[in-house]
């Protein structure tokens, strides 16, 4: 130490360190100068920003791309669908519910189109009946329930009311009952022509109902001095058909002559 | 008792502790320095108004009005480009069914992205119904805690985010997550999970599996408004959490959920 007095003022501090402390600093400041390095090359310069992560990661996090755009998007052009849907079952089914995301159908809507689920598959995933389900919720067992054919059929999608049940004749009968009610024979109840026995609403190919049998029995209404209604037409029964029955030309359901 | 020489020995010794200081406040204060300017210059860092302090997230569950479509699980895989494979969730379906003698059913095939097949019971049921799963965004992050890279985290607005490019993929946070709301991607080999939809709701959007829901049964919103639908919805129901024991302090709120329900 003594050697080294006088000498300039670092020096003399320098050696004025005990020889084992001055060769264990050499390693120390070298490792630490490392570590400094490294921290300034693999750190990203925001990590710690605002805790223990990388800032911009919530920043790559929030730019992603939105796929649904959202139901006020579709109602800025589409305003007649959702007015129909405002007050249906629908009202709270959002758009993209069932029309897949539209994000890119906003950005370019004649090229990129939102799909349409017409099949029967797509409404069950909600309305097959299944235990589990909420009770009340609208359900249906697929088996049973029209088979095969599309729900949109009978059920307007963004206006599903439920159609009403069919009783009576109609419940079996539809086509008829759809067709006799835009005829002159709408007011006609079934049994005022068809003689129906009580059992044919449990085993109805055993106990058929019956047809009018005779011509005289559309004259009862149809023939020149029958007591009926004014408007009702017409027809000389002697003259018009001959031997046929009236309904062999005439269809009852919906009668109007051609 | 003290000798002459000594007197200079403690002067060389103070003049060399000052040296020690100002080198070492050298090495430190120019980073500081630095990350001091860095964050002034990037406080704003969505460029718009939203300020994450402002928010902190929250989603509500009404159990009672799942259907078990899986609409929610359908629209969080489109968003989310979640792999297609059917054991790769960020949201789910399960259904519990709950026999006669007490014995717990759960499942949940593809996650209930096609909707569930009828009945599976061979026993009669005593009840059943659907619980969506999702990330519980807890307020007390076991994943987060563990992360050994700070890979994810909890921003400011409450939701916990994965920071993909940072990930090392260790699995640690999925073993971690007791709600398995975690999966390793199979291509990036990073870890995933609910963002709560994090591009929309910065954008004032809800989450894809909110907006796809058909009958409600997920309601989200701003727990520090009190007149956002999740306060709504936490004033008018009695909600539950997900294994509260476990002192998580989850942010998905269940109401009407069975005491089966884990």
């Amino acid at each position: 130490m003594l050697k080294h007095a006088g000498t300039n003022f670092i020096t003399r501090i320098w050696y004025g360190i005990p020889e084992q402390v001055r060769h264990l600093m050499v390693p120390c400041v070298v490792i630490l100068g490392a570590l400094v390095i490294a921290h300034h090359l693999f750190v990203p310069r925001d990590f710690g920003l605002y805790g223990h992560y990388r800032a911009s990661s919530v920043l790559e996090n929030a730019e992603r791309p939105i796929k649904y755009a959202g139901s006020q998007a579709c109602a800025d052009c589409h305003g007649d669908i959702v007015t129909t849907k405002m007050t249906g079952y629908h009202k709270g089914v959002a758009c993209e519910s069932c029309h897949g995301p539209a994000a890119a159908h906003t950005e370019d809507p004649e090229n990129v189109k939102p799909s349409i689920p017409r099949t029967r598959s797509h409404c069950l995933l909600c309305h097959e009946y299944l235990p589990s389900r909420p009770t009340g919720f609208p359900q249906v067992v697929s088996e049973s329930h029209n088979p095969v054919k599309p729900c949109i059929t009978c059920h307007q999608p963004h206006d599903p009311k439920p159609p009403h049940a069919l009783k009576g004749c109609e419940a079996c009968h539809t086509n008829i009952q759809r067709t006799i009610v835009l005829s002159h024979h709408a007011s006609l109840e079934c049994t005022v022509c068809h003689d129906t026995p009580k059992e044919h609403n449990v085993s109805p190919r055993e106990y058929a109902p019956k047809k009018p049998q005779s011509r005289e029995f559309c004259g009862k209404c149809h023939a020149q001095g029958a007591e009926s209604s004014k408007e009702i037409p017409r027809v000389n029964m002697a003259s018009h058909g001959g031997k046929y029955l009236c309904w062999e030309c005439h269809y009852p359901h919906m009668p109007e002559a051609h | 008792m003290r000798k002459k020489g000594d007197e200079h020995v403690d002067k060389e010794r103070r003049t060399l502790c000052k040296l020690l200081l100002v080198g070492t406040c050298s090495l430190i204060l120019p980073g500081a320095a630095g990350a001091v300017a860095e964050k002034k210059s990037s406080t704003s860092w969505y460029g718009t108004t939203y300020k994450p302090s402002e928010h902190l997230y929250g989603m509500g569950i009404k159990v009672d009005r799942c259907i078990g479509c899986g609409r929610c699980v359908d629209g969080c895989k489109k968003e989310n480009n979640v792999p297609d494979e059917p054991f790769f969730f960020r949201t789910w379906v399960e259904r519990y069914v709950i026999a006669d003698d007490g014995q717990v059913t759960v499942d949940s095939p593809d996650g209930g992205r096609e909707g569930f097949k009828g009945p599976t019971e061979e026993k009669r049921a005593f009840k059943s119904f659907f619980v969506p799963k999702i990330c519980n965004h807890c307020e007390k992050p076991p994943c987060v805690q563990v992360c050994p890279v700070g890979a994810t985290y909890r921003t400011k607005d409450g939701v916990i985010l994965v920071d993909g490019d940072y990930c090392i993929g260790c699995r640690y946070c999925i073993q971690a997550c007791p709600y398995g709301a975690r999966f390793l991607h199979p291509v990036k080999k990073t870890a995933e999970k609910c963002t709560f939809c994090y591009h929309r709701i910065v954008k004032g959007l809800v989450p894809a599996c909110v907006e796809v829901c058909p009958t409600q049964a997920r309601v989200f919103g701003d727990l520090m408004t009190t007149a956002s639908p999740i306060s709504q919805f936490k004033r008018m129901h009695k909600i539950v959490v997900l294994k509260p024991h476990l002192n998580t302090e989850p942010k998905v709120f269940y109401a009407d959920l069975d005491m089966e329900v884990r």
